[in-house]
């Protein structure tokens, strides 16, 4: 039968693994004590050299088992070499859930995974539960992020990918005596149809910024033109935070799409997130409501984003963020 | 080169009304040809014109009104269009879709070297029907694909977009690749093009054609279903109207722990 939470446990390209391991280790715990406590494991498809690097943390956060594949050929993720190994190390473990984060790496490899092992995979969950028969219930949006849907999966695995920031990592350590297992797969015969020529690392400035900001002030499409847009960064550089724009402001070209917050950008938790020209539409909100304050600017005072924000102020940011740079 | 580009129409998400009962207001919902896969259109497009001798076949399941995209794509550029149409495709997750139009290339297409997608639908959003195509078919996936830089024989040269970093590779054909948005000006219609679209004979299959089982299309074929659906809750906030800049710039140092 069936049994344990799996979580794939992705290595970034500068070898940490992805912090978003721990955010699903920390829900899977949850998830395991309505589950008369069935473990807790990880998945980790990695060069044979770095295993012992990352046991100390995968010990401190809660995981029962780690199941771990060795090759020369993993310091280089390729989908269908990645694919083949990690299909045949589910088999073998034959989890009844596996969680796996909603990165560029997760959202290639998982759909791999569960076609081959003919299951259902629920994308993006902003929720995951156990209901009263014991099934794993994934709620997610969707229609833009208007609408929820909690859904079910027949099979097993019952497979659900999360986005980084989603759920908050365990606080406190949860030590356990974790055991290594290895697990031998045959990749002998195995040749990738991929080949990777060139990797470039984008500069500091261009990622992240938006999941480790502290404060982010964005824009939307009453932000009109680069002026706009260039009022607002003068504001983030005054409080040390990071510009971001809503999906209108990115196709009117105000801003990259790697800043873009919401249903079909990023998901972020800032703990100040200042909306200048948003109308708030759930598509946006969804992707910031877990701020833990937000502030409003808009001149229509019916506009959506003020249902959910702490401050608001009616106007034109045009005029408001000149004054208030010459406050702050 | 022999390409199948998969397309999707999906309701116009940004006009959604609710009912008094919050369930989406279906009436009057507009149907719109998913944005990524007019990028996807696009990148297949330029392949077309760089190397001549490329055939590009617009494939998409869904109701009869679909046929109506597929001529505009054709109008636009594309050779032929298919489309999977049965009332036994409806309710299907991305795994019995994948395995729906997996099952229509290999039974009806046969002969393809690279399949070309959007990255994600805006409706679903999930980025999973493509992979899970390939999958089914047995051949290579490249997803968040940015650019293709150069086709030679049996091969593509490709750019990704990651979350941090950005990647070249080459893939062996056949291929499935999911393409990202680009820069692309978007293609016009001619006239001779809107004559040709309307003109053309648009393939349908339904779930007898393509070599599918009853159990493996729609909902039947879906390890995953929806047990229930709500509208979005909402933070239960109250708002604070503020009418003062001095105020304003107060909550900003407060909220964003600033104050010393």
């Amino acid at each position: 039968m069936s049994k344990g939470i799996l979580i794939y446990s992705e290595i970034s390209a500068d070898e940490y693994i992805h912090t978003v391991v721990f955010e699903l280790s920390s829900k899977a715990l949850e998830l395991s004590a309505k589950l008369d406590n069935t473990p807790v494991m990880a998945l980790l498809i990695i060069r044979p050299d770095l295993i012992n690097s990352y046991k100390e943390a995968f010990r401190n956060c809660g995981f029962d088992k780690v199941f771990y594949v060795v090759d020369e050929r993993f310091g280089v993720y390729k989908n269908d070499l990645f694919a083949e190994a990690a299909i045949q190390a589910v088999r073998q473990i034959d989890p009844e859930i596996m969680l796996i984060g909603a990165t560029c790496q997760g959202r290639d490899l998982t759909p791999r995974i569960s076609t081959a092992l003919g299951t259902g995979l629920t994308a993006d969950c902003t929720a995951l539960d156990i209901n009263e028969k014991g099934q794993l219930a994934a709620t997610r949006p969707t229609f833009g992020g208007q609408l929820m849907a909690t859904i079910l999966c027949k099979k097993y695995p019952q497979m659900a990918t999360v986005r980084p920031k989603v759920f908050k990592p365990t606080v406190e350590n949860v030590t356990k005596d974790t055991a290594f297992i290895k697990l031998s797969v045959d990749l002998a015969g195995f040749e990738s149809k991929i080949e990777v020529l060139d990797y470039t690392k984008k500069a500091v400035a261009e990622i992240n910024t938006l999941d480790s900001a502290d404060i982010i002030v964005a824009g939307g499409k009453g932000m009109k033109n680069e002026e706009g847009f260039a009022l607002l960064k003068k504001l983030a550089d005054k409080l040390g935070g990071t510009v971001a724009a809503s999906r209108v402001a990115v196709e009117m070209g105000l801003a990259s799409k790697d800043v873009q917050v919401g249903q079909t950008g990023k998901t972020v938790s800032p703990k100040l997130y200042i909306a200048c020209g948003i109308s708030g539409a759930l598509q946006h909100t969804i992707g910031m409501n877990s701020a833990t304050k937000i502030i409003a600017i808009n001149t229509d005072k019916n506009a959506p984003i003020f249902d959910i924000c702490d401050y608001g102020m009616v106007g034109d940011a045009f005029e408001i963020i000149p004054q208030l740079l010459s406050k702050l | 080169m022999k390409i199948v580009l998969c397309v999707k129409q999906v309701p116009d998400t940004s006009d959604i009304k609710w009912t008094e009962n919050n369930t989406i207001q279906r009436e009057g919902l507009e149907s719109i040809t998913n944005p990524y896969d007019v990028y996807a259109f696009e990148s297949a497009l330029r392949l077309k014109n760089k190397y001549g001798n490329v055939s590009i076949t617009a494939l998409t399941m869904g109701p009869g009104q679909a046929e109506e995209m597929l001529r505009k794509f054709i109008a636009l550029g594309a050779d032929n269009g298919v489309l999977l149409c049965d009332k036994k495709f409806a309710g299907a997750d991305t795994y019995a879709t994948g395995k729906t139009i997996a099952s229509a290339i290999e039974s009806k297409i046969s002969d393809y070297d690279l399949i070309v997608c959007g990255q994600f639908a805006v409706d679903g959003d999930t980025a999973q029907t493509g992979p899970s195509i390939a999958n089914f078919l047995g051949i290579p996936q490249v997803t968040y694909v940015k650019e293709i830089l150069e086709y030679s024989e049996g091969s593509v040269l490709l750019v990704r977009e990651l979350d941090c970093g950005v990647e070249t590779v080459r893939v062996k054909l056949p291929a499935l690749i999911c393409v990202l948005d680009n820069d692309f000006e978007p293609t016009r219609a001619t006239i001779n093009g809107i004559a040709r679209g309307q003109a053309a004979k648009i393939e349908r299959y339904g779930i007898d054609d393509i070599d599918l089982g009853v159990e493996q299309a729609g909902l039947k074929g879906s390890p995953t279903y929806v047990s229930k659906a709500f509208r979005a809750p909402q933070k239960q906030v109250e708002c604070e109207f503020l009418t003062s800049c001095d105020d304003l710039a107060h909550q900003i140092k407060v909220c964003g722990g600033l104050c010393e």
